[in-house]
C-alpha cells in the first residue's frame, strides 16, 4: 500500500513539474525569441518560425549601436548609467539618515513625521509632478539630469526609508550601549554601527533604485528632450520613432542590451530581490 | 537661551538626520500639492499667470467625452488586469509549494517578467508580439487561425495591455510564497487525519491563512496600475490610438499637462485621480474586516 502510495504521489510530483515548466516557458518565451531575433537577418525575422537563427547575424547590433543623429547608443548607455549611480548614492544617503533618524533618534514630533512619510508612500506621483515641472523650469533645469537625480538627495521615496527603518529596528540596542561607552555620539553611533550593519537594507535600496530608475519613462520623456542627454529608454523610444517598423532588427538588438544590466543585477543579487519585495512590499 | 540650549540637545540631531527628507516633503510633496490643488481651480499655461476658474475644470471634466473614456480604460486596465494577475500568482504560487525541486529556479523564470515589465524594450516587442506580423500571429496561423493586427483594433488593443501585466505576476507570486511558507504544516497533518481533501483543505486552511497577504497584494497592484503609463505610452505611439482605445488616464494627464500646457485641468485630473485611488483602497479597507483573517 505504501510503495503504491509515494509512486502516485511521484507522478503527481511530475505532472505540477510539467505543467510549471510549459507555463514558465511561454512566459519567458517571448524574451527568448527578441534575443534570437535580434541575431536574424531582417528578412527572417518575420518569414521564419524557427526559433533559432539561420544565419547569425549581428548587423542589427552594429546598425543600432551607432544610433541615430550622429550620437550612439554606447553615449545612451553611458548616461544612464550615470543617472542611475547618481540616484543610487542620493537614495542611500538620505534615505538611510531619514531612516535612522525614525529608528534610533528621539526627537518631537517624530511619530507624527513618521505617519505623514507612510502617507508619501501611497500618493500619487501626479498630484505634485506638474508644479515640480513648473519649478524645476523656474530653476532652468529641463535638460538636466537635476530634476531626476535631486529628489533621491531628498528621501522623497518613502518605500526605501520604511524598509532600512524596519531593518534598524531589528539591530540590537545592547550595541548601541557599547558605541556609547566608547564616547561615541550619535552620528558616530550613524557612521559605524547601524551602517555597516544595515548594509543588506542598503543594497536593496540600491538594486531597486538601479532597477526603478532604469525603467523609469515618464520622468525621463518629461525633463529630457536634448539628444546628447538621451537615457536608453528615451533611446528606445526616438528609435522607434525615426524607424518605426522598418528596421526592428536593430530595435530588437537595442531592446536586448537595455535588458542585459536589468539581468545581471538580478542573477547577483536576487536574494535582495527578494528580501525588498517580500519584507517591504516593494514592487519589482 | 537656556531652553533654546535645551531644545537643540534634544531634538538638533534628530532633525539634522531628518534634514534631507524633511526638505524634500516641503520643496517636492507638500507645497507642490498645495500648488497644484490651487492650479486645478486655474487655467494655466506656464506662459501666463494662472487665472482663477473655480470649479470649470471640474465641471468640464465631467462633461468631457474624452476624459471619460480614459477612466473607463483605466478601470478595465485595473480591475479586469489585476484581479486575473492575482489569480494567474496565486496558482503558480500554489503548485511551488508543494514541495517540488527546484522551486528556486522556477521562481527566478517567473520573476523576471516583473523585472523587466515596465521597461521601453518590453512595450516595445509587445507591439511586435501583437502585431499584425507579429509572433502571436505567427504561432496562430500555424494552428491554422488567421490572427489580425491586436495592438491597431480599437476592440483587443486594451487587452494586449492588459496580457502584459498578467504577464508580471512574478511579483505577488513571490510575495504569495512567502505567506504560504508561515501556513503551519500541522494543520494540513491534523485535517488530512480528519479526512479533509485537498480542496476543501485549500478553502478551510490555505485561503483564509493567506487573506493577509491578498489583502496587501491586492492594494499594491490596485495603487500601481492606476498609474501604468510606459506601455500604453509606447504602445499607443503617445496617442492613446487606436480610437482612443488604450488611453489611460495617465496618459490623457500627460497629454493634457505637457503637450496642451492645460496644467490646470490636468492638475484637476490629478487630484481626481487621488481621490479615486484613495476611495478604491478605503474600499477595499473597509470591506477587509468581511474577508481578511488575521491570526490572534
Amino acid at each position: 500500500m505504501k510503495a503504491v502510495k509515494i509512486g502516485s504521489g511521484r507522478l503527481r510530483l511530475s505532472w505540477i513539474h510539467i505543467i510549471i515548466s510549459l507555463a514558465g516557458l511561454i512566459m519567458i518565451y517571448p524574451l527568448l525569441w527578441l534575443v534570437s531575433s535580434s541575431f536574424k537577418p531582417a528578412l527572417e525575422i518575420f518569414n521564419s518560425t524557427s526559433f533559432w537563427p539561420k544565419t547569425v547575424t549581428l548587423e542589427h547590433y552594429l546598425q543600432g549601436w551607432a544610433g541615430l543623429s550622429g550620437v550612439s547608443f554606447g553615449q545612451f548607455f553611458g548616461n544612464t548609467f550615470f543617472l542611475v549611480g547618481m540616484c543610487m548614492l542620493g537614495n542611500v544617503i538620505a534615505c538611510s539618515m531619514a531612516a535612522y533618524a525614525f529608528a534610533r533618534l528621539d526627537f518631537s514630533l517624530r511619530n507624527i513625521w513618521f505617519a505623514i512619510m507612510l502617507v508619501t508612500m501611497m500618493l500619487p506621483f501626479h498630484v505634485t509632478v506638474i508644479p515640480q515641472y513648473i519649478l524645476f523650469n523656474k530653476l532652468d533645469w529641463v535638460n538636466t539630469y537635476w530634476p531626476l537625480i535631486l529628489p533621491k538627495f531628498l528621501a522623497v521615496e518613502g518605500f526605501f526609508i520604511f524598509l532600512i527603518v524596519q531593518f534598524i529596528r531589528s539591530i540590537p540596542r545592547d550595541l548601541d550601549e557599547a558605541v556609547k561607552m566608547d564616547g561615541g555620539g550619535p552620528i558616530k553611533l550613524y557612521l559605524y554601527l547601524i551602517v555597516p550593519l544595515s548594509l543588506p537594507a542598503l543594497i536593496t535600496t540600491m538594486i531597486f533604485t538601479f532597477i526603478w530608475t532604469w525603467n523609469d519613462f515618464f520622468g525621463q520623456l518629461l525633463y529630457i528632450s536634448e539628444i546628447e542627454l538621451y537615457t536608453v529608454a528615451l533611446g528606445l523610444r526616438m528609435f522607434l520613432d525615426a524607424m518605426g517598423q522598418n528596421n526592428w532588427g536593430a530595435l530588437f538588438a537595442m531592446s536586448t542590451l537595455s535588458l542585459i544590466p536589468l539581468f545581471v543585477v538580478f542573477i547577483f543579487f536576487q536574494r535582495y530581490l527578494i528580501e525588498g519585495i517580500t519584507t517591504g512590499g516593494l514592487k519589482g | 537661551m537656556q531652553t533654546w540650549k535645551r531644545m537643540w540637545a534634544r531634538n538638533g540631531v534628530g532633525y539634522l538626520f531628518l534634514a534631507p527628507w524633511l526638505l524634500g516633503l516641503f520643496t517636492l510633496s507638500a507645497i507642490p500639492m498645495g500648488a497644484s490643488l490651487y492650479l486645478s481651480f486655474t487655467e494655466y499655461d506656464m506662459f501666463t499667470s494662472p487665472e482663477w476658474s473655480g470649479l470649470d475644470n471640474y465641471v468640464s471634466m465631467f462633461g468631457d467625452d474624452k476624459w471619460r473614456n480614459s477612466l473607463q480604460v483605466t478601470l478595465t486596465y485595473v480591475f479586469l488586469g489585476v484581479p486575473l494577475q492575482l489569480l494567474f500568482a496565486l496558482f503558480i504560487a500554489l503548485l511551488l509549494n508543494r514541495g517540488i525541486r527546484g522551486v528556486r529556479i522556477y521562481r527566478a523564470i517567473y520573476y523576471v517578467p516583473s523585472l523587466f515589465g515596465g521597461s521601453v524594450a518590453i512595450a516595445l516587442l509587445w507591439r511586435q508580439l501583437f502585431g499584425r506580423e507579429g509572433l502571436v500571429n505567427t504561432m496562430l496561423g500555424a494552428i491554422g487561425i488567421e490572427g489580425k493586427n491586436w495592438i491597431a483594433s480599437p476592440d483587443t488593443a486594451i487587452y494586449t495591455l492588459i496580457i502584459l501585466l498578467i504577464w508580471q505576476f512574478g511579483a505577488p507570486m513571490v510575495i504569495f510564497l512567502a505567506g504560504l511558507k508561515q501556513v503551519p504544516t500541522e494543520l494540513y497533518e491534523a485535517s488530512t487525519i480528519d479526512g479533509a481533501g485537498k480542496w476543501r483543505q485549500f478553502r478551510s486552511i490555505t485561503l483564509p491563512l493567506i487573506t493577509p497577504v491578498l489583502f496587501f497584494n491586492l492594494v499594491m497592484q490596485i495603487i500601481s496600475a492606476f498609474q501604468a503609463f510606459t506601455p500604453a505610452y509606447i504602445i499607443s505611439g503617445g496617442s492613446g490610438g487606436p480610437l482612443d482605445s488604450t488611453l489611460f488616464y495617465t496618459l490623457y494627464l500627460y497629454q493634457k499637462g505637457f503637450t496642451h500646457f492645460q496644467m490646470g485641468y490636468a492638475s484637476a485630473l490629478a487630484w481626481f485621480l487621488l481621490v479615486a485611488i484613495a476611495f478604491f483602497t478605503a474600499l477595499i479597507f473597509a470591506t477587509s474586516k468581511k474577508w481578511v483573517y488575521y491570526q490572534e
